[in-house]
């Protein structure tokens, strides 16, 4: 099989506060298993600013993060509003954030190319009214 | 320069972290927008902000960052205290606002990106 850890996070999207706990356990993990900074930096990153979306754009989520002896996936999976079009939320700049979001510092358009600049794969599954699912990859070397 | 060298040109408070003041930084960089701190910093040490909630501690904890500096007298809520505690992030506070604050550290030395 190969796979030999898994981590279930749940990602609560009625409190603000709260979001990145997830992030920080998966980053506390990482550290704990030896992988180089600059991977756990990547990976930190990039399941934040997804950690950070859940609950600004989706009512919060679950994030799955399997961790092979070759690669580690994140995957999250929400139940919000979903994505009409992909390929405009994947352009940098390109934000449906409300002024409050902003207001707390997010909201720019630049996570999720952000999440696929530092991940070496990421496919969005979305449907509107059901949800979005978000799958990062990251090859170890 | 150190993070003390910091505090001191800003007349800053410690509002956590005393034990890392002795620790080198390199570079530092100034935002209220946690997302273009996540997607166009690169390895700077210090984050400067006027921003206030526990999304700027765990921005900075993400991106490695060791030191916060708030801007414009604000002051970070206990829980955020707490959270940068955990994560070994110092804590300063400072009257200075943002654009002399970052003038004051980036005349006195702290220009350099590291390599
Ligand atoms: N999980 C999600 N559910 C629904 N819509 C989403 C989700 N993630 C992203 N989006 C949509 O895609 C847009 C772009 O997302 P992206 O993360 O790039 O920017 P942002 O979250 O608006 O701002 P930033 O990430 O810079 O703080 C969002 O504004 C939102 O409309
Ligand atoms: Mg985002």
């Amino acid at each position: 099989m190969g796979e030999y850890l898994n981590f279930h996070y749940d990602v609560d999207g009625e409190n603000f506060v709260s979001a990145g706990q997830a992030s920080v356990e998966l980053k506390k993990t990482l550290r704990r298993l030896g992988l180089p900074p600059e991977t756990i930096r990547r990976l930190s990153i990039a399941m934040y600013e997804g950690e950070i979306n859940m609950v600004i754009h989706a009512g919060g989520g679950e994030a799955d993060v399997d961790i092979y002896e070759d690669k580690i996936v994140i995957v999250l999976k929400d139940h919000g509003p979903g994505i009409a079009d992909i390929a405009l939320a994947m352009q940098e700049g390109y934000s449906t954030a409300t002024e409050g979001v902003r207001s707390l510092g997010f909201g720019a358009g630049m996570g999720l190319p952000n999440m696929k600049r530092y991940t070496d794969e990421m496919q969005i599954d979305s449907t509107v009214g059901e949800g979005t699912t978000v799958t990062m990859t990251v090859y170890l070397s | 320069m150190k993070i003390s060298t910091i505090k001191e040109l800003l007349d800053a408070d410690v509002l956590c972290g005393v034990e890392s003041l002795e620790k080198e930084v390199h570079s530092a960089c100034g935002s209220d927008m946690m997302s273009d701190v996540l997607a166009y910093v690169k390895d700077q040490a210090v984050l400067l902000t006027g921003l206030v909630n526990s999304q700027v501690i765990r921005t900075a904890e993400m991106m490695d960052m060791v030191c916060v500096v708030f801007v414009r007298s604000k002051r970070p809520t206990l829980e955020m205290i707490e959270i940068a505690e955990e994560s070994g992030i110092v804590i300063l506070a400072t009257k200075k606002r943002m654009y002399e604050a970052c003038g004051t550290l980036f005349v006195n030395g702290l220009n350099n990106t590291k390599d």
